[in-house]
């Protein structure tokens, strides 16, 4: 009976240990600066608000468009197979446009031709909700930035970006995610910026948003006036961030505060 | 349409307590938040939700402005007999949504 305790307790540490436990390299993904209860509400589907638009990426997703009245579905199938693994790859290099293109603008170069239309700037609901039910699809799998070299110059100036001082603080991306993460800013945890959970929840938003939204955040936050939306710039950051979080498992939909 | 996420079993012994999980997609706007163009942005939430077990109340919530977007709730019930859980949630501007569950209990 003790030793049936002991084991037990053990094995609760053991599990513990292994949601804590940072990579060999000491990256750690936000959840882990995340209060309990945030945390909570992530890794529970039934409590994680960000199933609500993944529900609707499902839905959109079957919904036929256009006049042929052709949907995701018709041509890619089921989502859970077709999808797998692919936002793990994205931003990735569009051979047509010649330049590199993140998961948004792959799905909507997919739909515009279903149905032309022109591609809303920002955040749309639709456009969100698919992006977040391909996400979905490629939970759990590892990162893996494409070793494209027609990438490399995109990757390198968004690599230069995160090092270099903007704004009126005065301060680069790389000043509180690398030399400050873990400690607190304002009574917030600076997380390592990695970026695994997109589109994510935040409580702050009382909604979903993508990853170019949460790099506005931060510009503003440092008083730089942030690039226009849908700008190279945001791009190149997003490949930079890729890479730098290569190997991490990806959780969409996250939660953070 | 709303979009909501039900957790209920799909079965239950009789005399057991089960635990239903509710949550809803709802902007929940105070009525005391301004927009872009500086005009306070009126008032959208939900007022009342309730679920019943084969027409009989369950639970009754009443939800105020300071309550967060997509609500979420989480209620026990006793299980007596099978039938259908009726979840309704109520608003401003006409807002009603209803969903349902059968759960079969033996």
């Amino acid at each position: 009976m003790r030793a049936w305790a002991w084991a037990c307790a053990l094995l609760a540490l053991l599990g513990s240990a292994a949601v804590a436990e940072p990579l060999p390299d000491g990256r750690r993904s936000g959840l882990e600066f995340m209060g309990e209860s945030t945390q909570a509400m992530q890794r529970d589907d039934a409590l994680n608000p960000g199933m609500l638009w993944v529900l609707e990426g499902e839905a959109v997703w079957s919904q036929p468009v256009g006049a042929d009245g052709r949907s995701c579905a018709g041509c890619h199938g089921a989502a859970r197979q077709a999808m797998r693994g692919v936002a793990a790859r994205y931003p990735a290099f569009d051979t047509a446009l010649q330049r590199p293109i993140d998961l948004r603008q792959r799905i909507a170069s997919c739909r515009q031709k279903l149905q032309p239309q022109a591609i809303t700037p920002g955040d749309a609901p639709q456009a969100l909700a698919l992006e977040a039910y391909v996400a979905f699809q490629s939970r759990g799998l590892p990162i893996t930035p494409p070793a494209d070299p027609r990438l490399e110059p995109a990757r390198d100036r968004g690599r230069r970006l995160f090092h270099q001082r903007l704004g009126q603080l005065d301060l680069a991306c790389s000043d509180c995610h690398e030399a400050h993460a873990g400690r607190r800013l304002g009574g917030s945890p600076i997380p390592q910026a990695h970026p695994t959970g997109y589109p994510i929840y935040r409580l702050e938003w009382q909604g979903l948003g993508s990853l170019q939204r949460r790099l506005r955040a931060c510009l503003s936050g440092v008083r730089a006036e942030p690039f226009a939306w849908g700008a190279a710039e945001w791009l190149e950051l997003e490949l930079f961030l890729a890479w730098r979080a290569r190997g991490m498992p990806l959780e969409s939909p996250a939660v953070r505060p | 349409m709303a979009r909501t996420l039900i957790t209920a079993p799909s079965g239950a012994r009789r005399g057991e307590t089960v635990t239903l999980r509710v949550l809803l997609q709802h902007p929940m706007e105070s009525g005391y938040r301004v927009g872009a163009d500086g005009r306070l942005l009126p008032r959208d939430i939900v007022r009342r939700f309730s679920c019943s077990w084969n027409g009989e109340r369950v639970v009754a919530v009443e939800l105020f402005p300071a309550i967060a977007a997509n609500p979420y709730l989480e209620f026990s019930a006793l299980a007596l007999d099978s039938g259908t859980l009726d979840f309704v949630w109520e608003g401003d501007h006409g807002f009603q949504h209803r969903e349902q569950r059968t759960i079969s209990v033996t």
